[in-house]
């Protein structure tokens, strides 16, 4: 088991030196000539204002609860499916329990409309009788009626 | 054994560091991704400790969910960004004394030997088949009763974390 873990961990040093050789080499090669507005960001030539760090939509947060249930179910896979072919039928039916009881979960948060995503509510300028509109029409249109 | 010792501590070294600057930086989100590399060192010091699922499990609920829930809780709180976090001493006197009480209880573990307790020659290579044996076989019960958990989990909450109920 652990040679193969040493398997994945070659790979891992070999990421780890694969990034860093490429940066390291192109700093090596690279000119260096900096000024201040090499640091700044690049918004379409528009001056950049405010932090590039913004609040984002709160129903990320319950979809990201969702999946986490869902990821330890897929935990609870990985051991069945390395004994499912010897248990056979009897093994499947066990696993097709598990995955309906929490079919009704999925079920459920589908049916309360958690998986839909947030729509913007756009507010369509409603027209009021003689608000914002400039006097004159306003004249115009009485003459009108 | 010079190798294992090697890779330990490299693990350890990656673990307490990243767990260093979890506690000690000012900036919420920093703290939030070092955070991904204690997880990852201490699932690499699972799998030197011959618990492969183990391991697995920790990268995947561990980095791959509680870790994206936390930096979702960091980006969708409004005003905790650009706030700088205290990280001052508060509440020392109960603090010494719970920090003392564990510093005992390892240096209980520590300075027992139980290095030269006899533990059995581990002869499990991976865990992960034993573990699906047990569960389809003696524990089956244990294992639909985990899924009505889960169940009771996800309901509870999308109920708690719906915007509109």
């Amino acid at each position: 088991m652990l040679t193969e873990f040493g398997r994945v961990f070659i790979f891992l040093i070999l990421g780890v030196v694969f990034v860093a050789g490429g940066l390291v080499f192109s700093w090596l090669i690279r000119p260096n000539r900096p000024y201040p507005s090499k640091l700044t960001t690049y918004e379409c030539g528009e001056e950049p204002i405010g932090d590039t760090r913004v609040r984002f939509n709160i129903r990320f947060y319950v979809v990201a609860l969702i999946f986490l249930i869902f990821d330890v179910e897929v935990v609870f896979l990985f051991p069945w499916a390395t004994v499912f072919k010897g248990l056979g039928w009897f093994a499947f039916f066990e696993m097709m329990v598990f995955l309906v009881i929490l079919f009704v979960g999925y079920a459920y948060v589908w049916r309360k409309g958690d998986l839909d995503w947030d729509r913007p509510t756009p507010k369509v300028p409603k027209y009021e009788r003689g608000i914002g509109v400039r006097e004159d029409h306003l004249m115009e249109e009485e003459v009108a009626l | 054994m010079e190798l294992f010792d090697i890779v330990f501590y490299v693990f350890a070294l990656i673990t307490l560091g990243s767990a260093c600057v979890v506690v000690f930086s000012k900036n919420i989100v920093h703290a939030a991704f070092s955070l991904l590399f204690t997880f990852f060192g201490v699932a690499g010091i699972y799998v030197l400790l011959r618990a492969d699922f183990l391991a697995v499990t920790q990268i995947l609920i561990y980095v791959g969910g509680i870790l994206v829930l936390m930096l979702f809780g960091v980006m969708l709180t409004n005003k905790v960004i650009n706030v700088k976090i205290k990280t001052g001493t508060m509440q020392a006197w109960p603090a010494g004394i719970a920090v003392s009480i564990l510093a005992g209880l390892l240096a209980g573990v520590f300075y027992s030997n139980w290095k030269d307790a006899q533990l059995p020659a581990s002869t499990v290579d991976a865990t992960t088949h034993l573990l699906g044996e047990m569960l389809m076989t003696s524990y089956l019960l244990p294992f639909e009763i985990a899924s009505v958990v889960l169940l009771v989990a996800l309901i509870g909450a999308a109920l708690i974390a719906r915007r509109n109920r």
